[in-house]
This record gives C-alpha cells, sequence and structure tokens, in this order.
C-alpha cells in the first residue's frame, strides 16, 4: 500500500518527528511504500543541517536523511512554513538575497500543493503533530 | 477509481494563539486549485476562529478571518461547524462571521457556506472522507 | 468501512481523547500514542467514561510509549490493546482512513 506521511510539529520539543520516523521505517519493512513525507509547521525544523545534538542523542535529521536515502523517500519541506522559520536552500536563500542556506541532504523546499499532490496519489495519510 | 477525493480540514484549535488556524487555511487555498471535492469541520475550539469582530491590531498578527470569506471564489463552500461545540463555548452562530458563496448550480443565488452540525452529524461526515487533514 | 483514530495528547491535559471517542463510529479504532498512552490507565478519573467507549470502539495503545514511560502493562485497562509500530501500520492499512487528533 503506499501510505504518505506528515510531519508538522518541530524535533526534539515534540516526540512527532520520532514516531512518525519508527512509523515510516515499520511502513517499509513490512513492504509498504512511502514515496513521499511532508514536513509542515514546525515539522520543517527537521530539515536544517546546522542541528548538533549531543553525541549520545540521536539525530533527527540525519535519521530522516538516511531513511530517505535508502528508500528513494521524497521528503518535502513546505517553502511557505520554511521561509517563515528560517528554513533556506541554495536557491532560496539566494533569491532572498540571504548570506547562508541551511537544507539538510535529502530534503527538497516545495509548495503546499506537494501535499496535497501526495495525498491523492497515496491510499493512507498519516499525520504526526501536536 | 475515481480520480477525485473528498478531503476534509479538521480545525480543532484557535486563532492567534498558535499558527495552525491560518496554516491550516493556507493549506485550503492551495489545496482548491487541485479540484478534489472539499470541505472544513470545525468543532472544538476550531469555532472560535470564525467568530467575528476579530481585531488583532493590538498584538501585531496578522487577522486571516476576512479570508474565510473568499473561499466561496475558490469553490469551498462547505465550512461545518458543531452545534455542540459552540453551545459549550458559550457561542451561537450569531457570533460567527456571515460566510456566503454563490451557488452556480442555482443561477448564482447567495447562500450561506456555514453549515452547523450536530455532534452525531459531524462524526458522520468525518466518516465519509477519503482524506482527513488536521491542524 | 472504518477510520483508525489517533490520539497523542494525555487526556489529563487535553480534551481530545474525549472529542475523538465522542466522534468514533461503531468499529472505527483508536490508538493512543506518546501522551496519548495515559488514556490507557486504569483506575484514573477517566478511566469509566472510556471503557464505556471500548464497547463500540476498539482501543490501542502504542507499546513503545507505554514502555518509554514506565507504565507496567498491568495498569492499563484489560480493553485496551498493545501494538507496536508495525501494529500501528497494521491498523493503519486494515482501516480505510486513519484521522489524527493532533
Amino acid at each position: 500500500m503506499k501510505i504518505g506521511v506528515v510531519i508538522s510539529e518541530g524535533p526534539y520539543t515534540h516526540q512527532a518527528a520520532d514516531t512518525g520516523y519508527h512509523f515510516v521505517k515499520a511502513a517499509l519493512a513490512k513492504g509498504h511504500e512511502v514515496p513521499r513525507v511532508f514536513f509542515y509547521h514546525d515539522g520543517v525544523n527537521v530539515a536544517t543541517r546546522l542541528s548538533v545534538p549531543p553525541q549520545d542523542e540521536r539525530n533527527i535529521q540525519k535519521n530522516w536523511t538516511e531513511l530517505a536515502k535508502e528508500h528513494g523517500i521524497d521528503m518535502v519541506v513546505c517553502i511557505a512554513a520554511a521561509q517563515r522559520r528560517g528554513l533556506l536552500d541554495e536557491n532560496e536563500a539566494e533569491r532572498q538575497g540571504k548570506d547562508a542556506n541551511n537544507i539538510a541532504e535529502g530534503f527538497r523546499i516545495s509548495g503546499l500543493g506537494q501535499l496535497i499532490e501526495m495525498a491523492i496519489q497515496t491510499d493512507r495519510l498519516v499525520m504526526f503533530g501536536d | 477509481m475515481s480520480d477525485t477525493k473528498k478531503f476534509l480540514y479538521v480545525n480543532r484549535k484557535a486563532p492567534y494563539g498558535t499558527i495552525y488556524a491560518l496554516e491550516s487555511l493556507e493549506v485550503v487555498l492551495i489545496g482548491a486549485a487541485f479540484e478534489q471535492e472539499v470541505a472544513l469541520a470545525f468543532l472544538d475550539d476550531g469555532v472560535f476562529q470564525l467568530t467575528k469582530g476579530q481585531d488583532t491590531t493590538g498584538i501585531g498578527v496578522k487577522n486571516f478571518s476576512p479570508t474565510f470569506r473568499a473561499l466561496g471564489d475558490y469553490d469551498v463552500n462547505k465550512l461545518y461547524v458543531e452545534r455542540e461545540s459552540l453551545e459549550e463555548r458559550g457561542l451561537s452562530e450569531d457570533d460567527l462571521q456571515e460566510i456566503m458563496y454563490e451557488d452556480e448550480d442555482d443561477d448564482w443565488a447567495e447562500k450561506p457556506s456555514i453549515r452547523i452540525v450536530s455532534r452525531a452529524e459531524m462524526a458522520d461526515i468525518m466518516a465519509e472522507q477519503d482524506v482527513i487533514l488536521s491542524f | 468501512m472504518s477510520t483508525l483514530h489517533t490520539v497523542n495528547k494525555s487526556p489529563f491535559e487535553t480534551q481530545t481523547l474525549l472529542s475523538c471517542l465522542n466522534h468514533c463510529k461503531d468499529g472505527d479504532a483508536v490508538l493512543l500514542i506518546e501522551d496519548g498512552i495515559y488514556g490507557g490507565l486504569a483506575g484514573t478519573g477517566l478511566s469509566e467514561a472510556i471503557r464505556q467507549s471500548a464497547s463500540r470502539v476498539k482501543i490501542y495503545v502504542l507499546n513503545e510509549d507505554v514502555k518509554a514511560r514506565g507504565i507496567p502493562a498491568e495498569r492499563l485497562m484489560e480493553e485496551v490493546t498493545g501494538v507496536g509500530y508495525d501494529g500501528f501500520v497494521d491498523l493503519v492499512t486494515e482501516h480505510d482512513r486513519t484521522q489524527s487528533w493532533l
């Protein structure tokens, strides 16, 4: 079955990005497809490559990046939510005249249309948030 | 399989204290372009999103309540509001802003988009959907 | 046709679980995750209300979240069934839609 996933709450503060990660891993292990994960609200903060959690804690961004790489998951960060919260990729940083970008490998910034498209194209949609 | 799905946006949070209500509305507006069957549900504190007379000048946050009145232009005209949620909060339909749409199947007659439903009807509406997005 | 509902808030902090149960149809399932698992505790002020709903909907808790919070299985209501993340996935696919009570 095709399962779409939304992460709509920030990492470390809320468990949502962790629960979503374990859910996606379990779904893939069972042979389901997770073609896309959409990050919205504070969930976009998962995508920063600049977070440096203590060595003995899980690295939420790295977990997602590795899982996506292994299974070809399209990880989309909502552009409107990302811009509000200071998440920029190279193109966006240049376009907005900002001096840095911070999107981690495996994530791409795109519009909310990607969320609707995911909901249309998958058999189930599961949201993790607060 | 039909390529049109039934989408329900479930709004259970009050406006302004958190961004969920505004960012939910942004999804609705973008989603309207996909020509799916769209409805909005307002229950629990979500009913506070629709009150009239919102004035955010003092808190320096954008007042997005007028955007609800534009939804009709995007063919989003089913705003289900739960009666019990209103009553529990001491509200009635009169406390909500008037949101109208023009019914193209009825000679563009102006009709209200807000439909007050009971809790049991809300449960039925939820159970009819293909996709439920909660914000 | 049935729905899987997920609830991730403690019922002692918010009305979310009660609101969810009030909108369930017969044959639906409710999965308590994250802080939502406290809704599965036996002998609380809310257990009776939750137990009554359990006659028409199946209530599950996510084992990993229960264990993380130090709740022994015997402290949960008899009506509550524990599942792991793989069981969570099965619940999603077995029901026609998932409604997250965020």
